[in-house]
């Protein structure tokens, strides 16, 4: 399963580090990251590959939630699938 | 992927109130017909209780997954006057006992289909269908009842009409003790549809499959703001932003709803393209058209702003999803619409103008509150009057009122949740009741002899 993690908020060291440490940890892939600052805010979508995980998406959640807490910004995740629908044709 | 597309989809669902309303389960209940009541409600409970047994948890998995509120899971069923009606029970409050139960045991918050089509006249069941309304919304939590009493090819039942007046008065009079919350579970249709997923007016028609699943979008927060982004531009970028807009939404919509129909092995009905309104602040029509340049909702050029709204929303969705269905229009709602709450309360927006609205726009008369004191009559001619504009435009129209027992103009009815704050409105002082006390039917009107 193909989800995209989203992470924004305000800017500080270590995010991309901290992040992508969390996704490393629960065997989840990237295929592909991208970042810049939007408005003031650090912005950055990591499109990942689930399927080495053994967490269920509920957990994997979770966890990037409590990561996004440690580092005070937001991260969310969510199936690919939103995103394609909305802005492909 | 853009990331400014993947952020524009992450704003819309976390600041602009994006969600998914409904998705509404229709049940066929024909098979639980009976000639013994008893057995009849049996099959009733065990039917939607198994088919809608995991309807709420695949909702709550969606919404994990996605990131997308899904607000409300319900079910419709098959017009309980049908099912009923082959019974000898001379009383259908048990059926929506019934109905409130099995939807308890679900977890759904309502349940529609405690509904009769009458249009042309009515038969045993729909006659002790009517009767048990009142009580049946009085004595249940969940259960949302609707009653069809026109349409373009069969005219107006005027009769239906009538009663539904003293219906609607009875059912206030039952629930006065939550200033009529009955009546904001009741819908009087012309040109009812048979798929729509949104309550109170939501039945599963006979022509329907067995068991189907429905969505209904929302999204006005969404347009507002796309509209923030082209103030002052013609109507033609307005349009077209809000198509766009539309566009992007529904296929939400559309994913959404394919994803249910896989996980619970349903067949995917329709999406229902309507701009639904709630009372939070951020997720209103009323300030979708005062963004378009009305100082406040009801003003003169109301009614053409709301055309466009409405068409350019279908125009959007049609084209981003398979098939189309329910109401299909931006809804109105007054007390579930903070902007029209609003306008109401600051004199800028009346019933009378609301009536205009009505005929550009889906549904109807919706969520109104009006004094207490408002005679059945004059209740059963404002059902006219939009039954007429629904009949001769050859669309859905309804009526939703709520004659809050002991209640005047400029007064407050909380009706809570999603249901929002009605601010009682006038009605106009004159009677219409030799009008109504005439019965029989309003002709058919000749655009609808096609064939």
């Amino acid at each position: 399963m193909k989800a995209i993690v989203t992470v924004i908020g305000k800017d500080r060291v270590g995010i991309v580090a901290g992040v992508s440490k969390k996704l490393s940890d629960l065997n989840i892939n990237i295929n592909d990251i991208s970042q810049t600052i939007m408005e003031g805010y650090f912005t950055m979508m990591v499109l990942c590959d689930l399927s080495y995980s053994e967490l269920e998406f509920s957990q994997v959640k979770e966890e990037l939630a409590a990561v996004g807490e440690e580092l005070e910004i937001k991260v969310r995740i969510q199936r690919q699938e939103i995103f394609d629908a909305m802005h492909t044709l | 992927m853009e990331i400014t597309n993947i952020v524009e989809t992450v704003r819309m669902i976390e600041e602009e109130n994006l969600d998914i309303r409904t998705i509404t389960m229709g049940i066929s209940l024909l098979d639980c017909i009976d000639a013994d009541g008893e057995k009849a409600r049996q099959k009733i409970y065990d039917k939607i209780t198994t088919k809608a047994k995991n309807l709420v948890k695949v909702g709550e998995e969606i919404e994990m997954e996605y990131g997308v509120p899904i607000i409300n899971k319900r079910i419709s069923v098959t017009p309980i006057s049908l099912i009923a009606g082959a019974s000898s029970d001379s009383d259908y409050v048990a059926y929506a006992k019934t109905l409130d139960a099995a939807a308890k045991e679900v977890g759904v918050n309502f349940i529609g289909g405690f509904s009769a089509l009458v249009e042309k006249g009515y038969h045993k069941g729909d006659e002790i269908l009517l009767r048990s309304i009142p009580r049946a919304l009085a004595e249940t939590e969940r259960v949302c009842s609707s009653v069809n009493i026109g349409s373009t090819k069969a005219g107006i039942n005027m009769d239906a009409v009538r009663d539904m007046g003293e219906i609607i008065k009875e059912t206030a009079e039952l629930t006065e003790d939550t200033q009529g919350l009955g009546c904001a579970k009741l819908v009087v249709f012309a040109n009812s549809v048979d798929d729509n997923p949104f309550m109170a007016g939501a039945y599963h028609g006979v022509g329907e499959a067995d068991c189907v699943v429905s969505v209904g979008i929302s999204g006005p927060g969404v347009v507002k703001k796309a509209l923030e982004k082209v103030k002052g531009e013609p109507f033609d970028i307005l349009a077209e932003t809000v198509k766009k807009t539309a566009f992007k939404i529904t296929r939400m919509g559309q994913l959404v709803g394919q994803v249910v129909s896989e996980r619970l092995n349903v067949p995917f009905g329709i999406v229902d393209l309507s701009l639904a309104p709630t009372p939070a602040i951020g997720d209103s029509v009323g300030r979708i058209l005062e963004e378009m340049g009305l100082e406040r909702v009801g003003t003169h050029g109301t009614t053409a702003a709301l055309a466009l709204l409405n068409d350019a929303v279908k125009k959007g969705g049609v084209m981003a999803c398979g098939h189309v269905g329910g109401l299909s229009g931006a809804f109105i709602p007054v007390s579930e619409d903070e902007g029209m709450i609003e306008a109401v309360e600051i004199g800028a927006l009346n019933i009378e103008k609301l009536e205009a609205m009505t005929a550009i726009c889906s549904v109807g008369l919706d969520m109104v509150a009006v004094p207490g004191e408002t005679s059945a009559t004059t209740i059963s001619a404002i059902i006219a009057d939009e039954a007429a504009i629904g009949v001769s435009n050859h669309k859905t129209t309804a009526v939703r009122i709520i004659p809050a027992p002991g209640t005047k103009v400029g007064d407050r009815v909380e009706l809570g949740g999603l249901l929002g704050t009605a601010p009682v409105m006038a009605v106009n002082p004159f009677g219409s009741e030799d009008f109504i006390q005439r019965g029989g039917r309003i002709p058919a009107p000749l655009h609808s002899f096609k064939n």
